[in-house]
């Protein structure tokens, strides 16, 4: 479809304009060709409106059979490519067939969308969101254009955050007890937190602390996991003695993080993971992970 | 609020990293921007600094943080804070720094293969430094007042040293405390600090570490007199000595020469702290005898040191021996040493009293300073004879000789009294040390009999205790005991000595029986053909100027001298002795004996006798002696000649003047240079006795040469 375009240049410019283009934040997204662009932000119940202009090239009429625009919300799977489950789709029709001889524009709105799910870019998995306008022809290919914008979800800071409390070890060995603030940090978060050698008969090189990210996706025998570490954090350097106290002190803002996505429409999780990593003095790890809920709270709240 | 988050989070980000110090830095300039509170940003970065557990590292680390936080600790007067709270806040994390450094830097020890274990503990000494920083830091608040100290500082530190349970690190810190925290903060929190001693390890060297506290302390009272009332109030003797008492008994394995050293300095601190409290330098003093009380004889030679230099401290410091006499434990001290140390100790006591002059003026002084070096006066029980050596013994027996002479008291009775305790000690020294020890003792003694009678006018009576008489029998029952030695010619000089004192104090049964002891010894003892010559001669002198004799006593004296003189073995000594004896016949004082007969008849004699040898050299070696002999007579010709001896002629010297020139003319004569400058300078003199004219001409006139 998309090389047709290319082979016969279409008749016309269209362009997608929001209506508080001006105004509203824009964040940066990576396209599929690598490059980085710069895309409204908006969140679910939001009103997205703006207006569509069309512009044939001088001295060319755009014959039609119609033209509408949807927003969509798509999950692609890379394994699957090129299919595109649309999990949301709305469509409004602008124009009634006819011709276009001049630039015309079209004001259009979709107002409190429900938009569930927030625009993630993973090694797997994309879930994107489009505005997608359509000049439908007969005999010939429609001229379509797209315009994606990002969606994030705030939550609000949860009532119940307990702290990760734990203590594990190899007896005889190593005892040690760990523990974190809480069990849910927003993206700007600081983990604080302490380790608490309770036992040591090991000798300890350093100890990191790493923050994991686990992107499942597919469903049963298809479920492919993609694992990345996002971060490394040495927490310690040289051999602790019994009775030893190491504070952890971890911001989060410096990481690309998201919030936890579990079970998103049944295609894909995301979720995180902090693992303690002991390394002794033969290269030898000994780890602990444990999953911590990553949100998004509201800036500037 | 943005900037603040940021800087935040990078400088926790990455303080693990060995770019920590970096980020402490950035810590640094975040207190300075002043958007938080600092004590907020320390107690952070003190805390994140825990992250480095490898000791080098984070010793490192924390050694640059103390060193970026030194100036933005929030102390009074400083722009970061200064209420009473956030001072506490600056003590609390230097303390926490110091606290884990020392964590650290004691953990070198244990980490690491056995076997570098060495190279490791040095390395560990050259580190000390840092964590002796932050003491010093703490010293450096000013926030930290005296109740700060005690309350907190100093607890807490302590708690740390003894806590540690290292002996490097004790050492090290417990030195550090007391080097960087004012001495009036010492002195007033010290029995905190003496607490902590005998909480440490074995090993470690307590004495010094409390050597340098007193020698603090006690450079703290010698600079200013203000401060000393302090030093009582807190009584810090008494806890010196209690905490000392205490390590001591809580380390049994400290060596000997640990705890005499402990002993010293805090004897020094004494010394110079409350000089005039002699109990206090007893106290230490019987301390020292009570732990050396059950220890087998010293052999340690830095025990032995130490215990000189105990014993020597009060010496120097008073000055004054009476002083020292005074310690009743000074010489249960010296009981201890072994004996080469005891006689060195002695000596020091000796020399001490020689330069400052002292006298020591009673009795029971002189015994108490006898007892005190007794390793000098007389042999010790297990003393071999071998390991002596003949200089160093003369050296001993001399200073004790000197020392003899400065037992003095202007109180002729007092002065008895010393004499006869001076001399009940040295009779017990064995006939090696009379010969040195009489003869000081003899002439002090007769200084005594002199000065008694000086002032004999003003003393009289029979009940004075200390008259001549007495002495002179002292005198001679101590001269008497050299005979043991035996040392004739010794004693001999000194009955001529006795005799002439006798002699100034008319005592003529004394002086005379002084004489016949001094015959006695002559005919008896010495045999010695050399030792007769100088011993006639002596004789010949005294005699010559004692004048009590009656003449019967002088005639029985006189004669045995010339009769002695003529019996001596070699002819020119016998020739020498009689012509010497013609004195005795010749006094020339206004009341003295004349007797020119006698006279000429000794000359006459001498002239024989010098024949006689001219002859029997001859005879023996072909060739006459030298005229030498003729020429001494003649001079004492000459000499008669001139005091107006009527049997002397000028035709006589005439003569004897011809005699010589003819035998020095003789072909077998020797001449020599010496004997003919003598010759012709006698012959000068006459000459120009008679060119001077006068009496003296006059009576020249008939000699011709």
């Amino acid at each position: 479809m998309n090389y047709l375009i290319g082979a016969f240049k279409p008749p016309c410019h269209i362009k997608i304009i929001f209506a508080d283009a001006k105004t509203r934040k824009q964040v940066s997204i990576k396209k599929e060709n690598g490059q980085t662009t710069m895309v409204p932000l908006f969140q679910s119940q939001e009103t997205i409106g703006g207006e569509v202009s069309i512009e044939p090239l001088p001295g060319k009429k755009v014959e039609h059979i119609g033209v509408k625009i949807e927003l969509l919300g798509q999950i692609e799977l890379y394994f699957d490519r090129g299919n595109f489950y649309d999990f949301t789709s709305l469509v409004r029709e602008l124009d009634i067939p006819g011709e276009i001889y001049e630039r015309k524009a079209y004001p259009f709105e979709f107002s409190t969308v429900e938009m569930p799910y927030e625009s993630y870019n993973g090694v797997n998995v994309r879930l994107r969101y489009i505005l997608k306008v359509t000049i439908s022809r007969n005999y010939v290919s429609n001229i379509v254009e797209y315009q994606e914008f990002c969606v994030r979800n705030y939550t609000p800071t949860p009532t119940i955050n307990n702290s990760i409390k734990m203590e594990v070890g190899i007896e005889d060995c190593l005892h040690i007890e760990f523990e974190y603030n809480k069990s849910k940090y927003n993206l700007k978060d600081v983990i604080i937190g302490k380790i608490y050698f309770l036992l040591v008969r090991i000798k300890i090189k350093n100890m990191e602390l790493e923050i994991r990210r686990r992107e499942s996706t597919g469903s049963g025998p298809n479920t492919y996991v993609e694992t990345e570490t996002l971060a490394k954090f040495e927490l310690m350097d040289g051999a602790p003695v019994r009775g030893e106290s190491i504070p952890i002190r971890l911001f989060l803002s410096p990481y690309e993080l998201t919030p936890t996505y579990r079970n998103i429409n049944n295609k894909f999780s995301v979720k995180y993971y902090l693992n303690l990593v002991l390394v002794d003095e033969e290269d030898r790890r000994y780890f602990k992970q444990q999953e911590i809920t990553v949100f998004r709270l509201l800036e500037n709240q | 609020m943005r900037l603040r988050e940021d800087a935040r989070s990078l400088i926790f980000t990455n303080l693990c990293s060995m770019l920590g110090t970096f980020f402490l830095g950035l810590g640094s300039v975040y207190i300075k921007s002043k958007e938080a509170p600092a004590k907020d940003i320390l107690k952070d970065l003190v805390e994140m600094c825990r992250g480095i557990q490898h000791p080098v590292r984070g010793l490192f680390l924390r050694n640059y943080l103390c060193q970026i936080s030194r100036d933005k600790l929030p102390d009074i007067g400083s722009e970061y804070g200064g209420d009473g709270d956030s001072i506490n806040d600056a003590v609390e994390f230097v303390l926490q720094n110091f606290t884990e450094m020392n964590k650290l830097w004691v953990r070198m020890h244990h980490q690491g293969p056995i076997r570098e274990k060495e190279k490791r503990e040095k390395e560990r000494s050259e580190l000390r430094d840092l964590v002796g920083k932050n003491l010093h830091v703490l010293s450096q608040i000013d926030g930290v007042d005296l109740d700060m100290y005690r309350d907190t500082v100093l607890p807490r530190a302590l708690e740390q040293v003894v806590n540690c349970k290292d002996d490097l690190a004790q050492h090290y810190l417990m030195d550090c405390i007391i080097q960087v925290f004012p001495d009036e903060y010492h002195l007033q929190t010290l029995e905190t600090l003496l607490g902590a001693c005998p909480q440490l390890q074995p090993n470690v060297d307590i004495k010094m570490v409390l050597s340098q506290l007193m020698d603090r302390l006690s450079n703290y009272a010698a600079s200013s007199t203000e401060v000393l009332p302090e030093f009582l109030q807190v009584g810090a003797f008494a806890k010196l000595s209690n905490a000392i008492g205490k390590v001591i008994d809580s380390q049994p394995e400290m060596p000997v020469f640990g705890s005499i050293t402990l002993y010293v300095s805090l004897l020094t601190f004494t010394l110079r702290v409350h000089p005039d409290r002699l109990d206090y330098v007893d106290q230490v003093l019987a301390a020292c005898v009570k732990k050396l009380s059950c220890l087998p004889r010293i052999e340690d030679k830095k025990a032995t040191k130490q215990i000189v230099a105990l014993l020597s401290a009060p010496i120097e410091k008073y000055n004054d021996i009476d002083t020292a006499l005074k310690l009743s434990n000074y010489p249960r001290v010296m009981d201890h040493l072994d004996n080469a140390t005891n006689k060195v100790m002695a000596v020091v006591i000796i020399q001490s009293i020689m330069k400052n002059n002292t006298y020591i003026s009673t009795s029971d002084k002189v015994d108490a300073l006898f007892e005190l070096i007794k390793g000098l006066i007389r042999d010790m029980e297990d003393t071999d004879d071998e390991e002596l050596d003949e200089d160093d013994f003369k050296e001993e027996q001399n200073s004790v000789a000197r020392l003899i002479h400065m037992l003095y008291n202007d109180d002729p009775e007092e002065m008895l009294k010393i004499i006869y305790a001076v001399r009940k000690h040295i009779l017990l020294g064995g006939h090696k040390r009379l010969v040195f020890t009489v003869p000081p003792l003899v002439f002090s003694a007769l200084k005594l009999v002199r000065r008694l009678h000086c002032q004999e006018g003003d003393v009289i009576g029979e009940d004075v205790p200390a008259t001549p008489k007495k002495i002179f029998q002292l005198l001679h029952q101590t001269v008497e005991a050299l005979s043991v030695v035996p040392s004739p010619e010794l004693a001999l000089r000194l009955y001529l000595q006795c005799a002439e004192a006798a002699n100034d104090c008319d005592l003529e049964p004394v002086a005379y029986a002084f004489f016949t002891q001094a015959f006695v010894l002559y005919e008896e003892e010495v045999a010695d053909s050399k030792a007769q010559v100088t011993a006639i001669h002596l004789i010949i002198g005294t005699l010559q100027r004692m004048n009590i004799f009656g003449v019967e006593n002088r005639d029985t004296l006189t004669h045995k001298a010339t009769g002695y003189s003529a019996k001596l073995l070699k002819k020119p000594d016998q020739c020498r002795a009689v012509y010497a004896c013609s004195h005795l016949f010749w006094v020339d004082d206004q009341d003295g004996i004349k007797d020119g007969e006698r006279v000429l008849l000794c000359l006459k004699r001498a002239l024989r006798i010098a024949n006689a040898a001219q002859q029997m050299a001859n005879v023996t070696r072909g060739s006459s002696g030298p005229v030498t002999l003729f020429v001494e007579i003649l001079n004492k010709y000459i000499y008669f000649f001139e005091k107006g001896n009527p049997q002397i002629t000028s035709s006589a010297i005439q003569g004897l003047i011809e005699l010589i020139m003819t035998e020095m003319q003789s072909d077998n004569s020797l001449s020599e240079p010496s004997m003919d400058a003598f010759f012709s300078s006698t012959l000068r003199y006459i000459q120009f006795q008679k060119q001077k004219g006068g009496v003296m001409g006059e009576k020249y006139e008939p000699v011709k040469v």
